[in-house]
């Protein structure tokens, strides 16, 4: 049974209205959560509404299914697409995840979720086109959830919780599925201990994504060079601690990996031994004062090589890629989740 | 026709909360100060510090650090705040 307090209002427009003005939404319209859309998600997981999905350790507070769902729902969500806002929101609690720093820095990351395994097929995502904007209905409307269920059941609305001093796009949706039909690489999830066949979601504190390019050679190494310029252009400009940084590769880019048999075991140790800087390069980019007598000591952007995401997502043409930083160093770590291995496990 | 919708947020428990009593006075008092850690507080709670004993009559200040600063303050900290009269939740950047 349902525990939520009820409203009933005049119309659709009224709804919208009442919605936006207790400050319930992300400044879009959403879809009303009614009694009956709601049942609809939650017994489509076969979970209880107060099915404890976990606990938010800083405040102690509980979440259930019952106000994930109204929130799914908000987002546009079916039911077909509960169980992966269950998955990410439960990896968002595990503590290496650091949920409340990583939602409530000025920092401003947005939560990014990766989705590997057959979930991606049956629910329509698309890895490829606008792989990181918005590209299918699924992982938008996922996307959107996590963030209304941050906002409604943690209090991180901008100037609440929620600190960041600029934020960035990604924070209304931040979901994308890997391209795992146009490669022959193992899926992130598969790299992440996932075993084959498994659907999984990855879950990320993560700045804006910053976009590379490189047409004019096929040598893996020195698409690479590219890429981790950019990264050590994030140490220099950003942050210089290291921690998980998430690179995307589209299938312009990917064929000369794979021509070279390049796996992406490669590709984690060639970042990690190339993404490095020296203090000392934080003079040339005004930040003098603070290089102390460390100039000459190394940073590297992973403390380890696995530490590197690397997903093959993008449309099939331009030889563009991405690198998505971490929001700050190793204080939030990614987190790996199967999907749907054990719905009553509760929390941890 | 009208439309039944379902709250969002979270609902009960608040009134496990209840805030504790002011002191009537900081005179002789033990005020902790728990810093974020980040360095660019260290000066304006060193300026709080100096504050609180010449011109309130503090007792003490004890000056903690959180290990994490995105993070609660460890159980260590927690139980220390127990000893003291008041305590200043030192958010700083």
């Amino acid at each position: 049974m349902l525990k939520s307090k009820s409203y009933k209002l005049n119309n659709y427009s009224n709804v919208q209205e009442y919605f936006h003005s207790h400050n319930w939404t992300d400044g879009l319209p959403i879809v009303p959560p009614t009694p009956e859309t709601v049942k609809d998600l939650l017994e489509w997981s076969n979970v209880e509404p107060e099915h404890l999905i976990g606990i938010e350790p800083v405040r102690s507070r509980p979440i259930t299914a019952e106000k994930l769902a109204i929130n799914a729902v908000m987002a546009g969500c079916l039911p077909e697409h509960f169980p992966l806002v269950c998955e990410s929101f439960s990896a968002m609690l595990k503590e290496p995840f650091l949920l409340h720093g990583s939602t409530a820095s000025t920092g401003g990351c947005a939560i990014l979720i990766i989705i590997n395994g057959p979930i991606r097929q049956q629910l329509g995502m698309n890895g490829t086109f606008n792989a990181l904007g918005s590209s299918d209905r699924a992982t938008t409307v996922i996307g959107r959830a996590i963030r209304l269920i941050l906002c409604n059941l943690l209090d991180v609305r901008p100037g609440d919780v929620d600190r960041s001093t600029l934020g960035h796009p990604g924070k209304f949706s931040f979901c994308i599925a890997e391209d795992e039909e146009n490669t022959n690489w193992l899926s992130l999830a598969e790299d992440r201990d996932i075993p084959q066949g498994m659907s999984a979601v990855t879950v990320m504190s993560a700045g804006s994504p910053r976009q590379i390019m490189n047409e004019w050679t096929t040598n893996p190494e020195e698409i690479l060079d590219t890429f981790v310029a950019e990264i050590k252009s994030c140490m220099r400009h950003y942050s210089i601690w290291p921690g998980n940084y998430a690179i995307v590769i589209p299938p312009q880019l990917r064929v000369h990996f794979e021509d070279s048999q390049w796996s992406k075991k490669d590709i984690r140790r060639y970042v990690f031994n190339h993404a490095r800087i020296k203090r000392k390069e934080w003079g040339e980019c005004g930040k003098a004062s603070i290089i102390g007598n460390k100039g000459e000591k190394e940073y590297t952007a992973l403390t380890d090589e696995n530490h590197l995401l690397v997903i093959a997502a993008g449309g099939p043409a331009g030889g563009f890629g991405a690198i998505i930083p971490p929001w700050f160093g190793t204080k939030s770590k990614a987190v790996t989740q199967p999907l749907g291995v054990c719905l009553d496990c509760g929390p941890e | 026709m009208s439309i039944q919708v379902l709250n969002p947020t979270h609902e009960g428990d608040f009134k496990s909360f209840k805030a504790a009593e002011g002191l009537k006075s900081l005179k002789g008092a033990n005020v902790g100060i728990i810093s974020n850690g980040k360095k660019g507080t260290f000066h304006f709670f060193n300026a709080l510090e100096e504050l609180l004993i010449k011109n309130h009559g503090v007792k003490k200040v004890i000056r903690v650090v959180k290990k994490n600063y995105s993070a609660p303050a460890e159980s260590e900290i927690m139980t220390e705040v127990k000893k003291w009269d008041a305590v200043v939740a030192g958010v700083g950047d």
